[in-house]
C-alpha cells in the first residue's frame, strides 16, 4: 500500500481501498482526458475506460500528456493503456478506439459509476449528457480554450450544459485561441477532484454551478446556474 | 443605469465593465448589438447573477454578466 501512503490522511484507508472498485469512463483522451486518466490512475481508480478514435499528431505535443515523439500516429486510447502500465499497473485501462456518438454511447458508458467529459467539441458533449442522464450516471464536465476553462458536475436531471451552451454553438473560443500546456492540466485537476468527491460522496461539488476560470486575469468565478 | 460585466475574450477591444443608460425596454440583445458581440459568443448570460435570456427586459440598476463559450478539450 506504499504507493498510496501520500493519499492518506486526506483519504482514509477504507476510502483508498474503495477507489479500486470504481469504474470511470473518460470520454476524450486529448489535452484534458490525458491528464484526467493520469490522475485517476495515480489515485488508484481501479477501472478506467479511455475513449478516443484519434491518433496522436505533432500538434498534440504542446499539451497532451499521453503524447511524445515516439507515439505520433498511434491511437490515443491505446497509449493511455501503455502509459498506465508504467504509472500504475494495478489500474485496468479499457481502451475504446471509437468516436463517441448516439449509436455507441450507451454501450460504452453502461456499467460505469461516473463519466468524465473531456471532449473537444460541444455537439458531442450534449450527446454525452443525454446518455449519462438515461443511464443515471453523474458527469464531470470540463472545457478549455486558451487562457480560459470551465468545470461543472452534472447529475442526472440537472442538464447543466443546456445553460452553459445556450446557443448550441459547435466550437467555443478555443477555435481562435488554441490550447497551451497549462490550461488542460489545471482544468483536468479540478475535474479529477470533482470525480473523487462524487465517488466518495464527500466535500462540496460544483453542482448546478460552474467554475469559470480565467488565468489571463487570474479570476475564478463560481457561478450558480 | 445597467452595468455590463464582460469576461474572457469578450474583453478584447472592450472594457471589463461597460455602463448603459437605462431606458424602458432595454434588453441584453440591444446591449450585445451595441457592443458588437455576436449572439454565438454569448454562452453564459446572467442578470444580477441569475441565469437569464438576452431578450428579457432589464430593470434600472440591473447588472448583466456575459461569458463566451469554452468548448475545447
Amino acid at each position: 500500500m506504499g504507493r498510496y501512503d501520500r493519499n492518506m490522511n486526506m483519504l482514509s484507508r477504507e476510502e483508498n481501498e474503495r477507489l479500486r472498485n470504481f469504474k470511470v469512463c473518460v470520454v476524450g483522451c486529448g489535452g484534458l482526458g490525458g491528464y484526467v486518466i493520469e490522475m485517476l490512475g495515480r489515485l488508484g481508480i481501479g477501472y478506467i475506460t479511455a475513449v478516443d478514435m484519434d491518433v496522436f499528431e505533432e500538434t498534440n505535443l504542446n499539451r497532451q500528456i499521453l503524447s511524445n515523439v515516439n507515439v505520433i500516429g498511434k491511437y490515443k486510447a491505446m497509449e493511455a493503456k501503455e502509459r498506465m502500465k508504467l504509472v500504475n499497473p494495478d489500474v485496468f485501462i479499457n481502451p475504446v478506439v471509437e468516436k463517441f456518438d448516439i449509436e455507441n454511447g450507451e454501450r460504452i458508458l453502461k456499467g460505469h459509476d461516473l463519466a468524465v467529459d473531456a471532449l473537444d467539441n460541444i455537439e458531442t458533449r450534449f450527446v454525452l449528457q443525454d446518455i449519462c442522464e438515461k443511464l443515471n450516471i453523474p458527469l464531470v464536465h470540463g472545457a478549455i480554450g486558451g487562457w480560459f476553462g470551465q468545470v461543472t458536475t452534472i447529475f442526472p436531471g440537472d442538464r447543466t450544459l443546456d445553460v452553459l451552451y445556450k446557443q448550441k454553438v459547435k466550437k467555443g473560443i478555443e477555435k481562435e485561441l488554441g490550447n497551451p500546456s497549462f490550461t488542460p492540466a489545471l482544468v483536468a485537476s479540478i475535474q479529477v477532484s470533482e470525480v473523487l468527491k462524487v465517488l466518495l460522496n464527500r466535500g462540496e461539488v460544483l453542482r448546478k454551478e460552474v467554475l469559470y476560470i480565467d488565468i489571463y486575469s487570474q479570476e475564478y468565478h463560481k457561478i450558480k446556474l | 443605469m445597467i452595468k455590463v460585466k464582460l469576461f474572457a475574450t469578450l474583453r478584447e477591444g472592450r472594457q471589463k465593465e461597460v455602463v448603459f443608460d437605462y431606458f424602458d425596454g432595454i434588453t441584453g440583445k440591444y446591449i450585445i448589438d451595441m457592443l458588437d458581440i455576436k449572439e454565438d459568443d454569448v454562452a453564459i448570460y446572467l442578470i444580477n447573477g441569475i441565469d437569464g435570456k438576452i431578450n428579457d427586459k432589464l430593470k434600472d440598476g440591473d447588472v448583466v454578466s456575459i461569458f463566451p463559450p469554452v468548448g475545447g478539450g
